[in-house]
């Protein structure tokens, strides 16, 4: 009777693979259940453009379905789009990729994330993140079987992880350093010199890089530092990126990976065995967004920029301390001042003012006394959302 | 400085404090460049777009062609000077191809419309002939449109 019993719970149990249940739930999914419940909410909690993709991309997208070209590609892209990647990267950041053999056209960055860590980790190597990071950095990490180290960011270095902070935690089993700049949730950038040292200890400790550059064309008054561009890096670089924040184009699901040979072949080998191939209409909208989107871009960036500057003012103003992001579409206030921590912070401001920004705390043990706010919004709402804070940590303070 | 004009373009009520903190320039300096622009003529007007629709007082809007014959030394100008200052007369541009003057003129019905062709247009000296469009519906104007819903699509409210 007892073993009856016990027997399917025992199965049960197993059911799930140890990894995918040793992964921490995510910080975001609680505030999304919360908010599904309310309205009229003010929502800065949004990691996407809100512009919808430019029209001239849209309509090419319509139109090769409209032609019938449904069915899959070669499994590393088409060979127009990668041939327009190549000169793209030439081009903007003087690196240089065969577009055969060196780049493969990925579903989304977020696939080349992936794809590029299962390539290169072997059962407990580490990959080093900074803390606070994108969320999927060290979940990622783990399911290819890899140890996330975070390394701590902060206010005083303006959240660029440093060379010397890396450095005393490599050993043995670093593999990799994994980092996006600009960043996600910090809108950090990282300076010439700041990547001439990553890439100096890269090259020391024989390491790789993985360099998710998705938010690439969203600088303010910044250089974007293409990391393979650096010196002796392309050939240790793995360069994941993608169109989605760069032409609003998050639901195509469209991204690239450009790296040496040796990796793109070994990512490529799992992509034909999970993905087989990009979206097919969404390639030939990225087609369309290299060759004719750019005035779109530079029209997208300086509106987010003008949002950006009024954000970070008025979050400064009301006594959420903020540096100055200058990449991606984020600020990254301080709240420490409220004697809150982040997610008390984050749910009593959507409770009692309907305004939803994200915990820093998401993205890492550092992103506490921090949250995460997205301006990827209108001027208007952002004006509404920052009223309302301003009472909140009136009201509290 | 142009990106001052686009931004009041955009939206005419935006402050000198919103612009200023926007193109990161000081209050004194958007308010000086917005205040020569206005003397200068590079600001003409602050105007609203309404969507007259709405309020179901719809008047009537006609394009017409205007062919004209050109006068010597004041070419088109003149005549296109005596046509633009009619009231009624909306937008007057010269342009190329098969007629000369493009007006758009605004009515309270057909009525007015004809009447103003009939009686004000057509019977000047230099016009030769009209051809009047009346518009049947307004899909977009000054870069807004009418007809599509503002959020075309609904983004989650918390994504990564």
């Amino acid at each position: 009777m007892l073993n009856t019993k016990s027997a399917p719970t025992q199965a049960r149990d197993n059911l799930i693979s140890q990894k995918v249940t040793s992964l921490p739930p995510s910080g975001i999914r609680k505030f999304f259940d919360l908010l599904s419940s309310m309205e009229d909410i003010i929502s800065l909690g949004i990691g996407e453009p809100d512009f919808v993709t430019p029209w001239h991309i849209r309509e090419a997208g319509t139109y090769s379905l409209e032609k019938g070209h449904t069915m899959y590609t070669s499994n590393s892209g088409m060979p127009e789009l990668r041939q327009e990647l190549a000169s793209y990267l030439e081009l903007r950041y003087g690196v240089s990729y065969h577009p055969e053999h060196e780049i493969l056209v990925t579903t989304g960055t977020s696939e080349g994330l992936d794809l590029a860590l299962r390539a290169i980790i072997n059962p407990g190597d580490e990959v080093i993140i900074p803390d606070p990071c994108y969320v999927a950095y060290p979940a990622d990490i783990i399911l290819a079987g890899g140890v996330p180290i975070l390394v701590p960011t902060n206010e005083e270095n303006n959240f660029v992880v440093r060379a010397t902070d890396i450095e005393a935690r490599i050993t043995k089993q670093t593999k990799a350093i994994l980092a996006g700049y600009p960043a996600n949730p910090t809108g950090a950038v990282m300076s010439r010199k700041e990547a001439d040292a990553i890439a100096g200890l890269a090259k020391k400790y024989d390491l790789l890089v993985i360099s998710d550059e998705l938010y690439a064309r969203l600088v303010y008054g910044a250089e974007h530092i293409c990391f393979p561009s650096l010196p002796g890096m392309k050939e240790r670089t793995i360069l994941i990126s993608g169109f989605s924040k760069s032409h609003a184009m998050t639901g195509w699901r469209i991204g690239y990976v450009a790296a040496d040979r040796r990796f793109i072949q070994a990512l490529a080998k799992i992509h034909q065995y999970t993905m087989l191939s990009a979206p097919t209409m969404a390639q030939v909208a990225a087609i369309e967004a290299l060759r004719n989107g750019e005035s779109e871009v530079e029209k997208m960036v300086q509106e987010y920029n003008r949002r950006r500057r009024l954000m970070v003012k008025r979050l400064n103003e009301i006594g959420l301390p903020c540096f100055e992001p200058k990449g991606a579409f984020y600020a990254f206030p301080s709240i420490k001042a409220t004697g809150m921590n982040s997610e008390e912070f984050a749910e009593r401001l959507l409770l009692e003012e309907k305004v939803a920004v994200v915990p820093g705390t998401a993205f890492g043990p550092c992103g506490e006394g921090f949250v995460r706010c997205c301006y990827a919004t209108s001027l208007s709402s952002i004006e509404e959302a920052l009223r309302r804070m301003d009472r909140f940590v009136k009201k509290v303070g | 400085m142009k990106e001052i004009f686009e931004i009041l373009e955009q939206n005419g009520r935006a402050t000198p404090e919103q612009i200023s903190t926007m193109v990161d320039k000081p209050v004194r300096e958007v308010e000086k460049i917005i205040k020569q622009a206005e003397k200068d003529g590079t600001i003409l007007k602050y105007k609203t777009i309404i969507n007259w629709s709405k309020l179901s007082e719809e008047d009537i809007w006609a394009l017409i062609e205007v062919r004209v014959t050109p006068q010597r030394d004041v070419g088109f100008d003149a005549i296109a000077e005596r046509i633009y200052q009619f009231p009624e007369v909306h937008s007057a541009y010269l342009v190329s191809g098969t007629y000369d003057l493009a007006i758009l003129v605004r009515g309270k019905n057909m009525q007015g419309i004809s009447s103003f062709v009939t009686e004000k247009l057509a019977p000047l000296e230099m016009v030769q002939s009209t051809v009047t469009h009346f518009l049947l519906k307004r899909y977009k104007e000054n870069g807004e449109t009418f007809h599509l819903p503002k959020e075309i699509n609904k983004r989650l409210p918390i994504t990564p």
